[in-house]
């Protein structure tokens, strides 16, 4: 593993490789397990979780609906309470503008708060390129960059490393980046976490700037929120004099009051907790608390195309709970880093391809990692229907169609040759392989049928010769929907 | 073109499926879900957020005004605390028993110098039953965020019933955005390693709730 995503294999090569190590996914299914189970029982304890949920989803329906106001609104607020915004349409602009505001300061040294939007623009490289050291400050986030890893999960990002390995890189890599590891440290997690505690305090007492990214945006006070579990976040928020936030413009929500709902579904959802150990909420500056100097930059980088797609848009209500991780059996075998993003799971599958296009054999391999289970749609605390979404994206990958890249609408060419339908049809033979998913597959596989043409034309004729493999259930679509969704609307 | 030109234009020309007369106040948001869960009394109220801070491992200690400052010299002197952090607008009377050094955060102390000091006593801005969350909001008797971050033991000070709701939506209610907040639910903690919970990554380890009533 070499900290980058680029010329990672397909998923269905990454996946088969990744499920032949039996410890991986062992780590994977004791966590996965683990946190679904607790996640039931919190969501449980809410007898309105399903009326919250149609809130989150009809919110940020609202807000992509009409993102132009809101994020003028939200730009409008964040300059009013002393904060500077910056837009950048890719990754290479984010990474430009935060290189050049931490330049500005005179620092080379930076601290980090666990941010999937720097992850995806590959923020820490470019600011190493610009001669910039970024500490990545979340426990699992140092355990990953101190191994010269790739998170792996949404929440937990060092969940494919157990406990010896995780002495082993700290013995082995702090001294690099800092005060070393104590000699004698032992596997115990309590001083493993200790060890980190200890090595990251001399980087948050000296440190003159802090990244971070957010997990809300409120356009009409200008408030950014971090939700987090460690203090890490607190620290890099609070001690920095120059504070940068790197936040996905799907982010922003329009009313103070909407947090109300986003407060209740998000921690439920992610960590089974009431409430995670700490939210932080700032709006610009204030005197004498906190960064004197605030910059807020707001990412698109595949976003805006994504919103052109109707069907696609609603991968943009997405708020990074991972609960559609935890429950996906082919997460499950296959683990994170086969997905080659840095979002894993189902919501990477549906939303990596959108974000980047599918013009890579990866990215054009995704919407194949699933076995349409639907296990996913119905955690989902924003009830975003990846399922729909995954049938959609494979109908473009085999058909082509109109799509919007960087802002330019165009039409796609369908698959060329068989290279797409082999590595399409191994990932989707690949979930089918496996027994567990594929009972749960068989309960959509009728639904699949249902909206693709029965027979391709052309190139795509190898698909639909193989596409019935999977034995289709008596129950139809219809049948299908009545039972689980109608049962869920009339709740 | 700025790049924020780039992006808004991007914005809406993949919002062409949205009718041109729609307004975002027509895309309608059902808020038929609870404004709170169940129905308590206040002294329900209180017994419910003291039960969830001590299921998320605060310690939690209830008095009346006449006893918290014999209270908060009993829990710094067990923590072994020699300097204790104060906010400004701290009410001085919680601390007439209190032997440790009273450091006041000025805005020319360093982190550093924070980190030296073993406790903080603060006040709250209101706390929510439901989920055990106190919320801070850097008022004269809280202070600056970090001052209940750096130290490794923090003693908040609610008063009950006044400053309990029992739900989320009726803090955000009460609660300015215009001021710094901060939203605590038990110590730091990880479950980085192997899911297993540990206490106390970054943030103080030791969170002790003192439930004042007046
Ligand atoms: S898609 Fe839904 S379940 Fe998955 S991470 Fe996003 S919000 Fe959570």
């Amino acid at each position: 593993m070499s900290g980058t995503y680029l010329g990672m294999p397909a998923f269905p090569a990454a996946a088969a490789s990744s499920t032949q190590d039996a410890r991986l996914r062992g780590n994977l299914r004791h966590a996965t397990h683990t946190i679904r189970d607790k996640r039931a029982k919190a969501v449980a304890e809410l007898d309105d979780w399903a009326r919250l949920r149609a809130a989150g989803a009809a919110v940020k329906d609202r807000t992509l609906r009409h993102l132009d106001h809101y994020l003028e609104q939200l730009e409008e607020s964040v300059t009013a309470a002393g904060g500077q915004v910056h837009w950048a349409a890719d990754a290479a602009e984010a990474n430009a503008i935060v290189a050049r505001l931490v330049r500005e300061t005179g620092e080379r040294e930076v601290v980090k708060v666990k941010s999937m939007a720097t992850q995806e623009t590959g923020l820490n490289r470019a600011l190493a390129e610009a001669g910039i050291s970024a500490y990545e400050t979340d426990l699992a986030e140092l355990i990953v960059q101190l191994g010269d890893d790739l998170p792996s999960h949404i929440l937990v990002p060092a969940i494919h490393r157990n406990r010896g390995e995780i002495r082993d890189i700290f013995r082995e890599q702090m001294a690099r980046w800092g005060r070393p590891a104590p000699d004698d440290l032992s596997d115990a997690p309590a001083a493993l976490a200790e060890a980190a505690r200890l090595h990251l305090r001399e980087k948050f007492l000296t440190a003159k700037v802090g990244i971070s990214g957010a997990n809300f945006m409120v356009a009409d006070t200008g408030t950014l929120v971090v939700v987090e579990s460690e203090g890490n976040g607190r620290m890099c928020l609070t001690l920095p004099e120059t504070l940068i936030s790197v936040v996905g413009i799907e982010k922003v929500v329009p009313t103070w009051q909407d947090l109300e709902i986003f407060l209740q579904l998000l921690p439920r959802s992610s960590t089974a907790e009431r409430m995670n150990p700490y939210t932080s909420m700032w709006t610009g500056t204030t005197d004498g608390d906190g960064p004197r100097t605030f910059h807020l930059v707001l990412l698109d980088n595949g976003r805006t195309d994504t919103l052109a797609d109707t069907v696609g848009r609603q991968a943009l209500r997405c708020i990074r709970c991972s609960a559609c991780l935890n429950v996906c059996p082919v997460y499950e075998r296959a683990g994170g880093h086969a997905y080659g993003s840095a979002y894993p799971g189902p919501i990477g599958a549906i939303l990596t391809p959108q974000l980047r296009g599918t013009a890579s054999e990866l990215d054009a391999s995704l919407p194949y990692a699933s076995s349409l289970c639907g296990a996913c749609y119905e955690v989902c605390p924003v009830a975003i229907d990846i399922p729909e979404v995954l049938v959609h994206l494979r109908e473009r990958v085999v058909q082509g169609g109109r799509v919007t890249r960087r802002g330019v609408k165009t039409v796609l060419k369908p698959a060329k040759g068989h290279a797409a339908e082999r590595a399409a049809m191994r990932a989707a033979g690949f979930a089918f392989d496996h027994p567990g998913a594929l009972r749960a597959g068989q309960r959509l596989a009728a639904r699949t049928r249902r909206l693709h043409p029965r027979r391709l034309p052309g190139p795509g004729r190898a698909w639909t010769d193989t596409r019935d493999l999977p034995p289709v259930p008596a129950e139809s679509f219809r049948d299908w929907w009545r039972r689980t969704r109608g049962e869920e609307r009339a709740k | 073109m700025s790049s924020r030109d780039v992006v808004l234009a991007r914005v809406r020309r993949a919002l062409a499926d949205v009718p041109r007369g729609e307004g975002y106040e027509d895309v309608p948001v059902p808020r038929d879900y609870l404004r709170v869960h169940g129905s308590r009394t206040p002294e329900e109220r209180v017994a419910l957020l003291a039960e969830r801070l001590a299921e998320y491992r605060a310690l939690v200690h209830h008095c009346a005004e006449d006893e918290v400052h014999m209270l908060v010299m009993r829990l710094l002197a067990e923590h072994g605390t020699q300097h204790v952090l104060v906010p400004p607008g701290l009410d001085p009377s919680w601390m007439a028993a209190a032997d440790p050094v009273r450091i006041h955060d000025r805005a020319a102390s360093t982190a550093r110098e924070l980190d030296a000091v073993g406790s903080v006593v603060t006040g709250c801005a209101v706390a929510i039953a439901e989920t055990g969350t106190i919320v801070l909001d850097g008022s004269p008797d809280q202070g600056r965020r970090r001052i209940s971050l750096v130290p490794d033991h923090h003693i908040c000070v609610v008063r009950v019933p006044d400053q309990v709701v029992d739900s989320v939506p009726e803090a955000l209610e009460r609660l300015d955005p215009v001021r710094p907040l901060t939203w605590i639910s038990g110590p730091s903690a990880t479950s980085d390693i192997e899911l297993d919970r540990v206490e106390g990554v970054h943030g103080p380890r030791k969170l002790e709730v003192v439930l004042l009533s007046e």
